[in-house]
């Protein structure tokens, strides 16, 4: 992961155009679902809502992976712990039913996000703490393999769907605003989104973020100047998982519905396609990738059912020929050089 | 007794079966540097063919060497196009392509042969059980799968430590570079690795051909589950591999057999099963928490 032409691990410097960019494509965002009326196309705003929370799991695994380097390939179980914890919270206040021996079901929006965001910490503290005792492909291996055992844990647990997953039957309730209307949800997801991203942008700007851009580029070197990196790696590695269980959170809201597929590690897969087509170790290229992977699967979807088949190899021609993703895709394109 | 050693037997069955694939994931990865997710989906290629040419000539003789021709050319292919662009990047653009190519080659195969999975009789000179040791009845088809796997981890020791070939491979492990530097054709070696790599995954699906179903992503439920053996084991290992998958296929085999029976006295029935079947699927990765925690090299690392 030492590759000096990937950028560095500090905010980029402000130029006007980019901040003028950023600030167009938010008020865009903002009206979203005035001009999905505008143009009649009400699915657009449900499709809005999804990219949008798929951005913020994407951002969080570009935290440890763009930014620190280290290549997570279960992040799915973070981002479907997350879902579990709205549905069995929504489950258990529908029915009454005790859990733990306490009265906690809720559907109170502002105490199941945080209390999502809580467990994925917390296991992806566990987990994390194991799993960065390696490096390199085995991280990668052990991340996919503890993901896939808390796949196999919810496929298991009978008693909150097993296989086939909780159904949320209505969305989670915030005071004062209505969130179960789309627009509003999408709203409301939105704003989180970019409540996260600053939060994003501001580790990365501080010292703690300049310590991971140094595990990245040479974690030799770092543990030499005396910095304890496993502490800094485990640090990452839980915010990272708290953001995606938020993501998932909001997820089991939109889709009102929560399944072991959300832990799938296909899901896995798809963030860090998400992550590299955007942009590794940068602020908002996850957020395109996102974007850009959902309208493209959308797009082949809606041309055939067997669309995975043209995304295999378009993925692999993109990883082949255009380092950079997008941005790499732009450059070769205008003919310039990639790498 | 009996039920025990049968459970061993099997257990010994899925370990060898994993040794097969973990033995060509971890070569490559050894050698090439290359994390290939794609290993899986050569054994899925196997299996496939093996079913296609079976249920076609109706002949087992036949559909045995088209297997493995398959999963070996199909290799070949993969790594003449892609995997030789990326020996010299990231683990994550590695990662990322061959994911590329498992959606490709499942889909692929989902338009070809449909969702159903496809079932394959055992040949009948293999059909049948026989007594062993007086105790346990045992079918044929299962020792001859460990027959040949056993077998095939005997010819690969010789492989690796007895030829030229093998001498190549375990230098290329220790210093890429320098075999390089020595004239070697590099290139060819690595296609030729990949090719016994991939020959060995279609070999292993070839034969869980007729004891599994064959359907698609039985590919990535194999491959993870080799991970899992390849960690173990000790990245880069063919050692480790071997005593990683016999361990896990113990581990998991013995957990499926005595757990449910374990937890069915202290619950009841259906919530048992239940129980049972999701720590016993998670019980192979608890096997890999705790030699990480012991030995986060695993068990025989390939170097020191």
């Amino acid at each position: 992961m030492d590759d000096p032409s990937k950028k560095s691990g500090f905010a980029p410097r402000k130029n006007v155009r980019s901040v003028l960019l950023v600030a167009l494509a938010l008020v865009l965002l903002a009206v979203l679902p005035q001009l999905a009326e505008l143009f009649d196309q009400p699915a657009m705003v449900s499709l809005a809502t999804r990219i949008v929370i798929l951005a913020i799991a994407a951002a969080s695994l570009n935290l440890a992976l763009g930014y620190c380097g280290l290549v997570s390939f279960g992040h799915a179980a973070w981002y479907g712990i997350g879902g579990y914890v709205v549905g069995i919270l929504y489950k258990h206040y529908v029915s009454g039913d005790p859990l733990f021996g306490l009265p906690l079901g809720t559907d109170q929006m502002l105490i199941t996000l945080p209390v999502a965001i809580l467990v994925s910490g917390l296991f992806a503290a566990v987990f994390g703490a194991l799993s960065l005792r390696t490096s390199g492909v085995q991280f990668i291996m052990i991340t996919l393999a503890f993901a896939q055992m808390i796949f196999f844990f919810f496929v298991a647990l009978k008693a909150y769907g097993g296989d086939d997953g909780l159904i949320v039957r209505r969305r989670n309730i915030l005071p004062l605003i209505d969130a179960r209307d789309g627009a509003t949800f999408y709203w409301v997801c939105l704003f989180i989104a970019i409540a996260w991203f600053a939060l994003l942008r501001r580790i990365v700007g501080s010292r703690f973020g300049a310590v991971l851009a140094g595990v990245r580029q040479s974690e030799r070197r770092m543990a030499a100047i005396g910095v304890s990196t496993y502490r800094y790696k485990l640090a990452v590695f839980v915010i990272s998982g708290m953001g995606a269980g938020l993501a998932g959170a909001l997820m089991a809201n939109h889709a009102r519905f929560v399944s072991p597929d959300m832990l799938h590690w296909t899901q896995s897969g798809e963030f860090m396609i998400m992550v590299i087509l955007g942009g590794a170790g940068t602020l908002l290229g996850p957020a395109a990738g996102a974007a850009v992977l959902i309208l493209l699967e959308t797009q082949l979807a809606a041309f055939t059912e067997h669309w995975q088949v043209i995304l295999g190899p378009l993925l692999v021609l993109m990883i082949l020929f255009t380092r950079g993703g997008l941005s790499g895709l732009l450059k070769l394109l205008r003919g310039g050089s990639n790498g | 007794m009996s039920l025990l050693m049968e459970q061993a037997l099997n257990g010994v069955q899925l370990g060898v079966t994993l040794f097969l694939l973990a033995a060509g994931l971890t070569l490559i990865f050894g050698i090439m540097g290359v994390i290939n997710l794609a290993h899986g989906s050569l054994y899925m290629i196997g299996a496939y063919a093996m079913a296609a040419v079976a249920a076609g000539t109706g002949s087992f003789l036949l559909a045995f060497p088209a297997g493995l021709a398959a999963a070996g050319i199909a290799g070949v292919l993969m790594e003449y196009l892609v995997v030789r662009r990326l020996y010299a990047r990231d683990h994550l653009d590695q990662v990322l392509a061959t994911f590329g190519l498992i959606l490709f080659f499942n889909q692929l195969t989902t338009i070809l042969f449909g969702r159903q999975p496809l079932f394959v009789q055992i040949p009948d000179f293999l059909n049948g059980s026989v007594m062993i040791g007086g105790i346990v009845r045992y079918p044929v088809y299962r020792l001859a799968i460990i027959a040949v796997g056993l077998a095939t981890a005997i010819g690969l020791y010789l492989l690796i430590a007895r030829t030229r070939l093998g001498m190549l491979i375990r230098a290329g492990a220790t210093n890429r570079e320098m075999v390089r530097a020595l004239g070697v054709d590099i290139r060819l070696l690595y296609t030729v690795l990949f090719g016994v790599g991939a020959m060995l995954a279609g070999l292993a699906g070839v034969m869980a051909g007729p004891i599994l179903s064959v359907q698609v992503g039985m590919g990535e439920q194999v491959l993870i589950l080799t991970f899992v053996v390849v960690v173990i084991g000790g990245v880069g290992s063919v050692r480790g591999a071997f005593i990683g998958a016999l361990a896990v296929g113990m581990v998991d085999t013995m957990l499926r057999a005595y757990l449910p029976g374990l937890l069915r006295q202290l619950m009841a029935g259906p919530d048992a099963d239940a129980l049972a079947a999701g720590l016993s699927a998670m019980g192979v990765y608890m096997l890999m928490a705790i030699v990480l925690l012991v030995k986060p090299q695993g068990l025989a690392p390939a170097h020191g």
